[in-house]
């Protein structure tokens, strides 16, 4: 965005509590890599040029090519400014932080849909000796405790977790819900040039049955593994994780308690990766690339056994630590502007928010399919920034 | 050529639900419902649930008349078999909210069902309610539904219809699910 107003000369600054790529330098995981391909992070002025195109960012070179392009589009960061409040003045907004406050016309909110995990509320019936960490604030398996580990969610952070922390020798139990399976790469391309090429990604808000429903969608469940492999379930049972149904809540003598639906979460999650990879091989099909990619085929489906367990006993099953894995939400506690609905979330369309010259940018299919991706953001600042600029426009000539 | 888009025929008012979820997601308190019956003791093991009215949208409700069911136990746990047993009922509740769904999703769908048929199983050992075994749970150890469905669509998007139908049945949510349930004696 900073680069498309730069564009456009719309004087601006960016707020930033910490450092440039603040939330990549400490709420990650250390051996996390990016879901995307190096060729697929293109921001406005930038596309990859290194010898890896079809390489994952590890997250030093995440924070570092997010630090070099702040650099190259000489962004004005402000870094260590917190903002503390966002209020609506007469002819614009407040920004008030940590450092004294900005009086300006517009506002973007960039602050990310990933800063609080959303764990559920029975949590605080865990019984005390099992430690609970989010995978916001897990780091590395020697973080846990020796003994089993029940990792909750199975999206893209759940099944990266889980395979981590069963590879250090803490036997994992996975408790699925919804999830989107997805294999990393299909006919000998990554998934992501396929949706990419096919249009998935550039599928609009305004072009979709329910976008309320698309908006809650869960992550795929990829991984950017430096071998390209599948980390699906299939592959964590083949690994020794165990399966379990969705975390229902706790009895009152501390034992979990789980869903019996998990071979209904599995069924829906194999039946809407069939529809993408139809949908891919139609692609291929009508642009003449049967024959010159791999044959079309189909993982098999998801292994479940009969009658996976409904209960967990943390001491029985030398269970130790729960590592909540349920999603994130955005932190717009600052944010003083009656822009919310009634579960909190903001009103906007397609990224222009119900109070005249705020924008937000960075969420879930906010434009397009693509929106919360880094390779989503400078299709979504063009076309919010050209708005911003008509916005302006239209009230200095009044 | 062209081919005119048939509206499938399932009997089920799909434009009412969606104008119903539209309304309702704007005024969640019509949202609430409270779903009652009444149970009285008959003789033995038999007893008679009536069915009648409800509450929702705001309002008191009711069906077009009250529904009876008796209930009792078969022969062979020395019973009279006036009617079916609770846990039967169970799984009539489960298979009925599933097709109710599945007819759902499809009209949704635009899929034209010709027939569906479900059987339920439910596995349970009964040294669980004789308290011959401790161990073993009173309620079924699993249950098993399946479907034969003729429809004018392929395998897979009649395995979706299922599918979609168990993700939105109450019925297999509260069987699926854990429910806190409170009982009290005037």
């Amino acid at each position: 965005m900073s680069r498309c107003l730069t564009d456009r000369a719309i004087d601006h600054v960016v707020l930033e509590r910490g450092e440039v790529a603040h939330s990549w330098r400490t709420e990650r995981w250390d051996s996390l890599r990016l879901l995307t391909p190096n060729w697929q992070s293109r921001l406005p002025g930038f596309a990859y040029r290194g010898d890896d195109p079809d390489g994952y960012r590890t997250l030093p070179e995440v924070i570092d090519f997010i630090t070099a392009y702040a650099q190259m589009i000489a962004a004005p960061v402000r870094t260590r400014t917190t903002v503390t409040s966002v209020r609506r003045t007469d002819d614009g907004y407040r920004v008030c932080t940590d450092r004294g406050d900005w009086l300006c016309r517009t506002v973007v909110l960039a602050s990310g849909a990933c800063n609080i995990a959303d764990i559920p509320r029975f949590a605080d019936r865990v019984p005390r000796a099992i430690a609970q960490l989010t995978a916001q604030q897990y780091r590395r398996p020697d973080q846990l405790a020796d003994g089993g580990v029940l990792v909750v969610g199975a999206s893209s952070s759940g099944t990266q977790i889980a395979h981590e922390v069963h590879k250090s020798g803490r036997p994992v139990t996975l408790s699925i819900g919804e999830h989107i399976r997805a294999p990393r790469v299909y006919r000998g391309k990554d998934l992501e040039w396929w949706m990419d090429a096919a249009g998935v990604l550039d599928e609009r808000y305004d072009a979709i049955d329910d976008i309320a429903r698309a908006r809650r969608v869960p992550s795929l469940q990829l991984a950017g593994t430096p071998d390209r492999s599948t980390l699906d379930l299939n592959a964590l049972t083949a690994m020794g994780v165990k399966l379990i149904g969705r975390l229902a809540g706790f009895t009152e003598d501390g034992k979990a308690q789980f869903a019996g639906s998990l071979h209904n979460m599995c069924a829906l999650s194999d039946l809407k990766m069939g529809r993408l990879l139809d949908l891919i091989d139609d692609w291929a099909r009508a642009n003449g690339l049967d024959g010159k990619v791999e044959p079309a085929s189909r993982p098999p489906p998801t292994r479940v056994e009969a009658a996976p367990p409904l209960g967990m006993d943390f001491t029985k099953d030398r269970v130790k630590t729960i590592i909540w894995a349920t999603g994130y939400r955005p932190d717009h506690s600052w944010l003083e502007v009656p822009v919310f609905d009634g579960k909190g979330v903001i009103r906007h369309d397609g990224g222009i928010v119900c109070s005249p010259g705020m924008y937000l940018m960075g969420m879930q299919f906010l434009r397009r399919r693509k929106s919360a991706l880094i390779d989503g953001a400078g299709d979504d600042a063009r076309e919010l920034s050209a708005h911003m600029s008509s916005y302006l426009d239209h009230r200095a000539a009044h | 050529m062209s081919e005119a888009k048939t509206i499938a025929k399932n009997g089920v008012n799909v434009e009412a639900l969606i104008a119903a979820r539209e309304a309702l997601s704007n005024a969640p308190a019509a949202a609430q419902f409270k779903w009652r019956a009444t149970n009285e003791w008959k003789n033995g093991t038999h007893s008679q649930s009536t069915v009648e009215g409800f509450y929702g949208l705001g309002q008191e409700q009711h069906h077009k008349r009250a529904f009876t069911f008796d209930a009792d136990h078969p022969v062979v746990f020395a019973a009279e078999d006036i009617g079916i047993t609770p846990v039967e009922f169970v799984l009539v509740g489960l298979a009925s909210c599933l097709t109710a769904g599945v007819a759902a999703v499809a009209q949704h769908r635009n899929i034209q069902l010709r027939s569906v048929k479900a059987t339920v199983e439910g596995d349970m050992d009964i040294q669980g309610i004789l308290g011959i075994d401790s161990d073993v749970r009173n309620g079924y150890s699993g249950i098993k539904v399946t479907y034969d469905i003729d429809a004018d669509a392929d395998r897979e998007d009649i395995e979706a219809l299922v599918a979609q139908s168990q993700k939105r049945s109450a019925v297999y949510d509260v069987i699926t699910n854990p429910t806190n349930v409170t009982v009290v004696v005037n």
